[in-house]
């Protein structure tokens, strides 16, 4: 594909102002159109003496055309939250800022002994805006330690917003940060950024090329389509690629790759990575090979038999993180998915729940490839004024493919999170009959690390095809669903969030299984976010249905079949909090008994702080 | 009779629109386009013909003429809410409860999503202004639902919503379909 359309070159959207061709078939067309009209007004009137005249609904009602809108004030109750509501929310281990607006992860790497995270970070608001690059580093991805902020928009190619970027590690150890910034005429362009000292493990300080910016948007691509260079990878020749979300033509998405030998110089190659019309803008593209074999993660640029490469791109249009799995060809530099039918952007999703900019890179330390995510608030900005904070990141997670089903990669949580692990419970085989609620006493609910396991007997047999995905949540019972876990629910159920599998009958005598999360009674307030998310999960002939769920407070992870479906989600009860919060089984098919096997662990805080300078030492 | 008399009428109105000069089409189609795109078609046509730097603007500027319009609606119910407020003793508490809670959603709509709509359009990232202006639309509807018995604010919030409504669907209109 060639990048050459010229925007100035293009029709322009509105009439030009006078077009010397156009006012004989204009008229004519002006002529046909009045008889035309005068027809179907005539035939509109005589229609009308007939019927009384209909008042047309507004559309909007109708439609509920804002997501976060509400299309009707029926039946709703004023809400007025407290401090300890608000309070409550803040997460105990999701990391976090101390205050303000963060969203997404950048330039996530390892040196000298710490992990280093870089976000989107506001220093004076809880809302977007004024864009800086916060800084945070741990031993253990886990337990993190504020640092002051490591990049500022203090020059022209950035005084807009120090964006989005990644990092790429030279094989001499050397760091190169690549980020995109917005400059004083809101053009994006992408610049190059280095330690001051990289024998300072904890790179407090950054200088920029300056020779900056070293990328701006090439011809074809508009000043605000140009954003969020990837990590590099080496080239067969010696060479480095990286490469950037864009869109052409308006709708098609597509990733465009850069070629440098010293991250200075950099040459656009013709033609794109990969396109998928009707996506729009790709954001945050992340691009890294897989080992099929599916134990081994891999260096950015490795490349042979027995490797695969995701593609994954943030969508600007609907705010949902995308990927797809297959073949990159370096000579060419053109990657083309295993199953086009769902190719990056139309098939699975890295997260099916509130979740977007994810990020991943290589922890050469321990040999594994880590996933970061942004996950927002989906509460009003008066709240989060109030509370003076917005936005957390997830549990970092280990990425692999899934050798066993070959379509899907496993998400699962770093290991290191088990040290927060205090005590356990388990729990075997219990019961839970169709309709029924089963309480599981464990003691405070809000920091939990749970790992279930369900069997189903079927009562009844049922091979009539069921149609749909999660439903209408918890409450839309089938045969062999939905079943699993309610959390952060109060004693009376008032509130509550249930995570839960719903497999439904398909063709052939097989069941085709969906994973939810059901927020609509996560919390009495009206003016928070309440969605059923969820996706299909893969479930194996000899696999039973699995779960692990990590829950925060106001964040809950949970993770389907060893991470093959995963959803974030973000509740704000009003009542299921601190000491009212309880945890339940449930199972609201109606077909099947369920029993349930848990082992249950709650979590220590991870006391994510600043990091003691004075006293020198963690 | 009525019949004959509608469609003479019907004529007419069709003769002056053939042989409009093309001109003043231009930008009133891009106008219209636009605004049946948008939940509330009447209220996107005035809200951008009554404002005069519509007539040559891009669709990013309608968006920003739009936000200007929503800043404009917010300020005037801020200000009669604050109105409202100074009868003081004469208000019962659970009005007064209301009124305050409302006056602090409303400097958010004006003091955190109007700039945050700004900054993105400006920017390019068109997702915040999206997240902003349907925040708006929620603390107006928020608003609204704190008082218990009857609304002194419900026709303001209503345009407030309404506007805040139309906004976000001009934005989505920039990410998905127009090329400017």
């Amino acid at each position: 594909m060639e990048a050459s359309y010229d925007p100035e070159q293009n029709p322009p959207l509105h009439a030009p102002l006078l077009d010397r061709s156009s006012p004989r078939t204009g008229r004519f067309a002006a002529v046909f159109a009045c008889l035309f009209s005068l027809i179907s007004l005539l035939a509109l009137i005589i229609n009308q003496t007939q019927q009384p005249f209909e008042k047309v609904q507004p559309r909007g009602v109708a439609e509920g055309v804002s997501a976060k809108s509400n299309p009707s004030l029926l039946n709703q109750v004023p809400f007025n939250w407290t401090n300890a509501m608000f309070s409550w929310q803040r997460s105990a281990y999701h990391f976090q800022p101390q205050k303000n607006w963060m969203n997404d992860p950048n330039g996530p790497l390892y040196h000298k002994g710490w992990y280093h995270l870089f976000y989107q970070y506001n220093p004076y608001s809880a809302i977007w805006g004024n864009i800086t690059w916060g800084h945070a580093v741990s031993r253990d991805l886990i337990h993190w330690l504020y640092l002051p902020l490591a990049l500022v928009p203090d020059h022209w190619y950035d005084i807009k917003g120090v964006w989005t970027g990644s990092a790429t590690i030279l094989p001499d150890a050397q760091i190169i940060m690549l980020y995109t910034g917005e400059t004083n005429e809101s053009v994006q362009v992408q610049n190059l950024a280095y330690p001051a000292n990289l024998s300072d493990p904890l790179l407090l300080h950054w200088l920029q090329y300056p020779g900056n910016p070293v990328m701006v948007p090439p011809p074809g691509i508009k000043p605000d389509d140009f954003r969020d260079p990837t990590t590099a990878w080496l080239g067969p020749e010696g060479t480095w690629r990286l490469t950037m979300g864009s869109k052409f033509n308006t709708t098609i998405g597509i990733s465009l790759v850069y070629h440098t030998t010293n991250f200075r110089d950099y040459e656009l190659l013709d033609g794109v990575l990969h396109a998928v019309p009707g996506t729009g803008m790709w954001e945050c593209v992340d691009f890294y090979p897989v080992a099929i074999n599916g134990s081994v993660a891999l260096d950015t640029s490795s490349f042979g038999p027995g490797i695969k490469h995701v593609l994954k791109a943030s969508l600007d249009n609907t705010k949902v993180d995308h990927y797809a799995i297959g073949t990159y060809a370096p000579k060419t530099d053109k990657w083309t998915p295993d199953n086009p039918e769902e190719d990056v952007g139309i098939g699975l999703k890295v997260d099916y729940g509130r979740y977007y900019a994810s990020k991943t890179f290589f922890d050469q330390h321990k040999q594994r490839r880590v996933l970061w995510g942004w996950i927002n608030e989906t509460d009003t900005e008066t709240a989060d004024l109030k509370k003076g904070w917005a936005s957390l990141q997830t549990i970092p997670r280990t990425v692999l493919y899934d050798n066993k089903t070959g379509t899907n990669l496993r998400q699962w949580p770093v290991e290191e999170v088990e040290s927060l692990r205090l005590n356990s419970t388990m729990f075997k085989e219990v019961l839970v009959e169709p309709g029924s609620v089963v309480p599981l006493d464990i003691g405070t609910t809000t920091q939990l690390d749970i790992l279930a396991e369900f069997e189903i007997e079927p009562l009844i047999s049922s091979t009539t095809n069921e149609i749909g995905n999660c439903g209408d949540g918890a409450v839309d019972r089938s045969t062999y669903g939905p079943f699993g876990l309610l959390v952060i629910a109060d004693a009376s159920l008032s509130e509550l969030t249930p995570i839960y599998f719903r497999p439904l009958n398909a063709s052939g005598g097989t069941l085709k299984t969906y994973f939810c999360t059901d927020e609509t009674r996560s919390s009495k307030a009206s003016d928070v976010f309440k969605q059923v998310y969820g996706g299909k999960v893969p479930v194996l002939d000899d696999e039973n249905y699995n779960m692990r769920v990590l829950v925060d407070h106001s964040i809950v992870e949970s993770f389907a079949q060893g991470g093959r479906t995963v959803i974030s989600s973000r509740i704000y009860p009003t009542e299921a909090i601190y000491g009212a919060a309880r945890l339940f089984l449930f199972n609201n098919a109606t077909g099947v008994n369920v029993r349930a096997t848990l082992k249950i662990w709650e979590l220590n805080s991870a006391f994510i702080r600043p990091f003691p300078f004075e006293r020198d030492s963690v | 009779m009525k019949i004959l008399i509608v469609i003479i009428f019907a004529f007419l109105v069709c003769q002056a629109n053939a042989f409009r000069p093309i001109l003043l089409l231009g930008n009133q189609n891009l106008i219209e386009r636009t605004c049946k795109q948008t939940p509330f078609y009447d209220l996107c046509i005035w809200s951008l013909k009554s404002n005069p730097e519509s007539r040559d603007a891009s669709v990013k500027k309608l968006a920003q003429i739009m936000v200007d319009s929503l800043k404009t609606k917010a300020t005037e119910t801020l200000d009669l809410i604050d109105e409202l407020l100074q009868d003081g003793l004469a208000l019962d508490p659970e009005m007064q409860k209301a009124l305050t809670s409302c006056a602090e959603r409303y400097n958010v709509i004006i003091r955190g999503d109007v700039p945050e709509i700004n900054e993105a359009l400006k920017t390019g990232d068109y997702k915040f202004a999206a997240k902003g202006a349907n925040d708006a639309a929620i603390e107006a509807n928020s608003c609204e639902i704190e008082f218990p018995t009857k609304s002194p604010l419900t026709d303001m919030n209503k345009v407030v919503h309404d506007v805040s409504v139309v906004a976000a669907s001009i934005v989505k209109i920039i990410q998905t379909k127009f090329s400017f």
